[in-house]
């Protein structure tokens, strides 16, 4: 399970609508608690790295900014606990694309946009094998 | 030499929840498979099924990415610092495309809705 503050998980929304028809992607940062469950506390919009006109169905996040940000992060007292990009006109849900380029653990949210307005959004995980993507639940705090 | 590895948040499950592991290594191969030898299931996410490291894995020796210069060839010297950091990549389904087409000719349609704000 994720837990993630309604306006976090709102200005994802809002992004993928800017970003349309686009993908928008970011990098999402919290905690971990003794038993695993990740928090989101702060989100960091990237520079989807891919050519203008891959944009419409491919991002990419470079591994520079993801030094950085796991660096910046750090000195908070926080980790990079997941990354959430958008499916234009696509269901939520893990392209094969997007499960080869995966790790585990990390949480994968995607937020469907169709015809420029944010539909539904979605968590998954990877699994252990990689065969596949697990879904993930999200649960919406009212208050950061 | 005594190197040090830095593992991704998403990798310690298999490191114990290490954060750093230390290995003995000569180059930045030897470091990698002294890491897979002491957690094996590491493996499958650094090493593709081709025993070729992964397009999203980068190694930074300090702070500079050595994927594209020396790889894994790189030799290293006592106190080293090797990171791991993937980078992410991804991207929506090619269904509904065209076979000659980069573009959708139309959207695909979408069952159900919400109709509001995820």
């Amino acid at each position: 399970m994720i837990r993630i503050p309604r306006q976090l998980r709102g200005d994802i929304c809002a992004e993928g609508e800017a970003a349309y028809p686009d993908e928008c992607c970011g990098i999402m940062l919290g905690t971990v608690d003794a038993e695993g469950s990740r928090s989101v506390t702060e989100l960091q919009p990237m520079r989807n790295a891919r050519e203008s006109g891959e944009r419409y169905h491919r991002f990419r996040i470079e591994a520079d900014d993801i030094l950085r940000a796991e660096r910046s992060a750090a000195g908070n007292g926080l980790e990079i606990v997941g990354f959430y990009h958008s499916h234009p006109d696509n269901p939520a849900a893990p392209s094969d694309y997007d499960r080869e380029h995966a790790l585990p653990w990390y949480a994968y949210v995607i937020v469907e946009v169709t015809q420029s307005r944010a539909r539904r959004i979605r968590c998954w995980q990877l699994a252990g094998d990689r065969s596949r993507f697990l879904r993930e639940r999200m649960h919406t705090l009212e208050r950061e | 030499m005594a190197v040090t590895l830095l593992i991704p948040s998403a990798l310690r499950s298999f490191t114990d929840r290490q954060a750093t592991v230390r290995v003995e290594a000569n180059t930045v191969g030897e470091a990698l498979a002294a890491l897979t030898d002491s957690y094996p299931d590491i493996r499958r996410h650094l090493y593709d099924d081709d025993n070729a490291l992964r397009p999203f894995v980068n190694l930074y020796l300090g702070e500079t990415n050595i994927k594209t210069t020396g790889g894994t060839a790189t030799p290293l010297k006592d106190g080293d610092e090797v990171t791991l950091v993937p980078s992410i990549a991804g991207g929506r389904r090619m269904r509904g495309f065209a076979l000659d087409a980069c573009r959708p000719a139309s959207a695909p349609s979408v069952a159900g809705g919400t109709g509001g704000r995820p």
